[in-house]
């Protein structure tokens, strides 16, 4: 009989994995094709990463995820090494944690790493990692000022802050092999390496469509909401799961919330139907809920215009009037449109007082137009 | 959706009908790219060269209104060249017979007459698609907004049935929805001829089911008016009252001066919603209601996909829940409604009276939601409907169907098509995406979207102001020359007051379901 010790499913993939790989002195399974760090990932060890973007192909751009390979001539990237059989990594040593150390000073001194006004403080990976390797002061001399890119904050949503943007390339990666509609790109060379548009344009001016991927997915504060400015830290909002209020898909919306107000609007990472994914109106349209036009109490129509109303009296008048109209004209006299914008329950109340109140089936909405 | 969005990446071959689905259902677009990039073969059939074309391997770019006589067309070639699935329509589908006698009507020569799709190219067409197995088919209101509109969406199931593609993951006939909750509102109940579930009110036990439930007498057992019906009975003096719960019906419907002629009729009208609109201006009575973060409640996506919409900031003023105003009139009409809140309304009255949603119930919607039919609190809910070809209702019937021109074509007077839709960065009648920062400064204006040849024949330059004019109406409108439509055709959205296609579409409609011919009226554009 076969010795079926290191079958095992896994349950993301739904796959049988029968080759094993020596990970941190553990045997571990993981199958064929997968990088270290996914397998490693299956196998309980999570190794850190800056520029990995699940789904798209791995750059490794950034080395976090530096690990040891034996018999390996230099340290390998995890993200973008494929495991074979009975290859030994080492994820926890020494050489590996000096080396991320080191990696993470070169990106410290890349740009203007300084979180005190940051939008991404409390929610960096570059900080979480400055923190974890308690790097207190920088060991390497800063980019100097004239090799920064200006900020772009002149299109209307989204900040690009060139002095936070460590090059990692998950937002390239992001609008060109997840969302896929291919913005930007990597430019230049060298030090004056940039994401860039399509002639280096602002967003606006490019074939930039705001979804906001690019945001969605930048491990530092390079790219941020524009209108969440200064509204709120990271740590001071709740997340609140909705469903996306505009067309028929059904995105999956986390809404931050801080003192009742939403301060911003992100994806729920895998789930589904969007799997991490908004449109430019999920993600950046949504405070008309605050606009001062907002309907505030019920009105009626007198001969000059309207005037306020309290609900009993707004109501009453709307019931009497339909048993006028159902005593005179019979309940047909009646019709209803309801509303594909809200909630089921909203619907189903109104076809029931069609229905059962009034005592017709005039109840309609917008499906067929 | 017969099927759901996860099969969108994972499909071998698309086919999009009549959808602009980069712009309209944005996130939805993302997989189908996504499968292309992993190697799937895209097929687009529309009037106009939209953004998604860039990933397809054939653009069938076909004349507004004759996807009928071009479907036909490849089902001749599909019948004649042997290419169809004969099993599956031996086994899960009938009227086959009927359907080859219209199919041998349309040849391809014929098809391409009326199409203007090149015979070798439908030929070509019929060939990629029954080269690969299944095939997925999604379709939007380039289908459904003609007078033919049920004919249409036939015609795209008669061609996945024949293809044997209905019933299977990354295969079906997939229409996605404009609305966050068009599905839903369907599925309540909010159409004048089904109760929610659909169970028809002019059944008798479905009545005396609902009526127990609702603790009344009776039920009313004839189907109800359908939207435009009630309009145009409003100057009649048929219908004295109208209750319209957020819609804008003076920007959304075609003829917008005739809409407002209607709504000016009514003897009383009540508006509930979220802010003023040109529809409101003619309510007798404004109800503030609370909006969609202001909720608990669900929504019922494309997918039949039942989410939770979850309650983040208060309603302002005295703005209240849509269902706590229904039950507040219902009182005052002698009826005391039990359920209090959203997930009393679903759990207790939604769930008991849908068979095909019974196993849903709030507690089981915390994550993902469910896709009804779910009838039962162990089932996982339903990906893929008709599964492996059975039908729902047995068997698949085939339709033999033939093509109808639109209601108004071209002529010398007015000698352009105009075809209307949706833009990326607004919604509807703008409502809500005009009171956000930056939307605005993204689509600031309504455009004409007119092809080069046809600008240069007017000497209209890109950007000129032009007019626009139907035989309902005229607009002043910015030209906008972009390649994406063909010569001939006028393409423009309703974002806007100023420039709505609406004051110049022609309210025809569909005999069985009434929905407009949004996609094709006669127009001319003249330089101002």
């Amino acid at each position: 009989m076969a010795d079926l010790s290191y079958v095992i499913y896994d349950f993301q993939g739904g796959e049988i994995m029968n080759e094993t790989f020596v990970l941190d002195g553990k045997e571990t399974p993981f199958r064929p094709g997968q990088t270290i760090l996914e397998a490693a990932k299956n196998g309980g060890v999570v190794i850190p990463s800056l520029c990995y973007l699940k789904g798209s192909t791995p750059t490794g751009a950034c080395r976090i995820c530096c690990v040891e390979v034996k018999g390996a001539r230099s340290l390998m990237a995890a993200c973008s090494t494929p495991v074979t059989p009975g290859m030994e990594v080492m994820t926890d040593s020494e050489l590996v944690h000096k080396a991320r150390k080191m990696n993470v000073e070169f990106l410290l001194a890349s740009g203007r790493h300084n979180c005190l006004t940051c939008e991404a403080n409390g929610n960096c990976r570059l900080q979480d990692l400055a923190y974890f390797y308690k790097i207190t002061e920088l060991k390497f001399p800063e980019k100097p000022d004239e090799d920064i890119y200006p900020t772009e904050d002149i299109n209307p949503l989204i900040v690009r802050d060139f002095s936070r943007c460590i090059l990692c390339g998950r937002c390239v990666q992001a609008c060109n092999e997840v969302v896929v509609n291919r913005a930007i790109s990597q430019g230049y060379r060298g030090v004056t390496s940039k994401i860039v548009t399509g002639g280096d344009l602002p967003y606006h001016e490019s074939e930039c469509v705001f979804c906001g991927q690019c945001v969605e997915v930048c491990p530092t504060g390079a790219l941020t909401e524009k209108k969440a400015q200064g509204l709120g830290r990271h740590w001071e909002t709740e997340k609140i799961r909705t469903t996306c209020p505009y067309c028929g898909v059904g995105c999956q919306q986390w809404l931050h919330v801080k003192d009742g107000k939403i301060v911003k609007v992100t994806a729920v990472e895998d789930a589904q139907p969007n799997q991490g994914r908004l449109c430019v109106k999920g993600r950046f349209a949504y405070e008309f809920i605050y606009s001062e036009d907002r309907l505030k109490t019920p009105l009626i129509r007198e001969k000059n215009g309207f005037r306020e109303a309290s609900w009993d009296e707004a109501l009453d008048l709307v019931a009497s009037k339909f048993k006028e109209i159902i005593q005179k004209d019979g309940p047909d006299a009646i019709a209803g449109v309801s509303c594909a914008r809200s909630i089921n329950e909203d619907s189903y109340q109104m076809q029931k007082l069609f229905r059962a109140v009034i005592g017709t089936n005039n109840i309609d909405h917008c499906a067929r137009t | 959706m017969t099927n759901s969005f996860a099969d969108f990446m994972k499909a071998k071959m698309i086919m999009m009908v009549g959808t602009n689905m980069s712009e309209a259902h944005p996130v939805a677009a993302t997989f189908v790219k996504d499968a292309v990039l992993a190697g799937a073969k895209l097929i687009i059939v529309d009037p106009r060269r939209t953004e998604m074309v860039d990933f397809a391997e054939l653009h069938v770019q076909l004349k507004v209104g004759s996807d009928v006589a071009l479907i036909n067309g490849i089902m001749n070639v599909l019948i004649n060249e042997n290419l169809y699935d004969k099993e599956y329509v031996d086994t899960c589908t009938v009227g086959f017979e009927e359907l080859k006698a219209k199919a041998m009507e349309y040849p391809p020569e014929r098809a391409a007459e009326i199409s203007g799709v090149p015979a070798d190219m439908i030929r070509d067409l019929a060939r990629r698609l029954a080269s690969t197995k299944p095939a997925m088919l999604m379709y939007t209101l380039g289908i459904t907004e003609h007078i033919c509109a049920v004919n249409n969406v036939m015609s795209c199931a008669n061609l996945q049935m024949l293809l044997g593609n209905v019933g299977f993951e990354c295969g079906g006939v997939n229409p996605l929805r404009g609305q966050n909750n068009v599905q839903g509102a369907c599925d309540m109940g909010a159409l004048p001829n089904v109760f929610p579930g659909y169970q028809r009110v002019d059944n008798a036990d479905a009545r005396a089911k609902f009526a127990k439930a609702w603790n009344v007498e009776s039920l009313p057992d004839k189907p109800g008016m359908m939207m435009p019906t009630m309009l145009e009975n409003l100057p009649t003096g048929k219908v004295k009252a109208l209750y319209v719960f957020g819609e804008n019906l003076a920007n959304t419907e075609p003829d917008i001066r005739h809409v407002e002629h209607c709504l000016e009729s009514a003897e009383f009208m009540v508006c509930q919603d979220i802010f003023p609109t040109e529809t409101t201006r003619f309510a007798d009575v404004i109800l503030p209601a609370a909006a969609w973060s202001e909720n608990d409640g669900t929504f019922s996506s494309s997918e039949r996909r039942v989410n939770r919409v979850r309650t983040a900031s208060l309603a302002p003023g005295q703005a209240k829940p849509n269902w706590w105003i229904f039950k507040e009139i219902a009182k005052r009409m002698g009826h005391d409604w039990a359920s209090n809140s959203a997930q009393e309304i679903w759990d207790n009255e939604v769930s008991v009276l849908a068979p095909s949603m019974a196993g849903i119930k709030y507690r089981r919607l915390e994550n993902d939601g469910i896709q009804w039919p779910a009838p039962t609190e162990d089932h996982d809910g339903t990906p893929t409907l008709h599964k492996d070809g059975k039908f729902t209702c047995g068997l698949g019937v085939l339709k033999a169907i033939d093509w109808i021109p639109p209601a108004e074509v071209p002529d010398q007077e007015y000698p352009m098509v105009l075809s209307t839709g949706r833009r990326l960065y607004h919604y509807h009648t703008r409502t809500q995406t005009g009171r956000c920062e930056g939307i605005n400064v993204l689509l600031s204006e309504e455009t004409a979207d007119i092809s080069a040849a046809d600008a240069r024949k007017k000497g209209i330059a890109d950007g000129e102001m032009i007019k626009v004019k139907s035989r309902r109406g005229e607009v002043k409108v910015r030209a906008r020359v972009t390649r994406e439509v063909p010569e001939g055709l006028v393409w423009m959205a309703f974002h806007f007051r100023e420039g709505n296609a609406n004051w110049l579409t022609n309210p025809a409609y569909d005999p069985i379901t009434q929905t407009a011919e949004y996609k094709a009226c006669a127009v001319r554009i003249d330089k101002i």
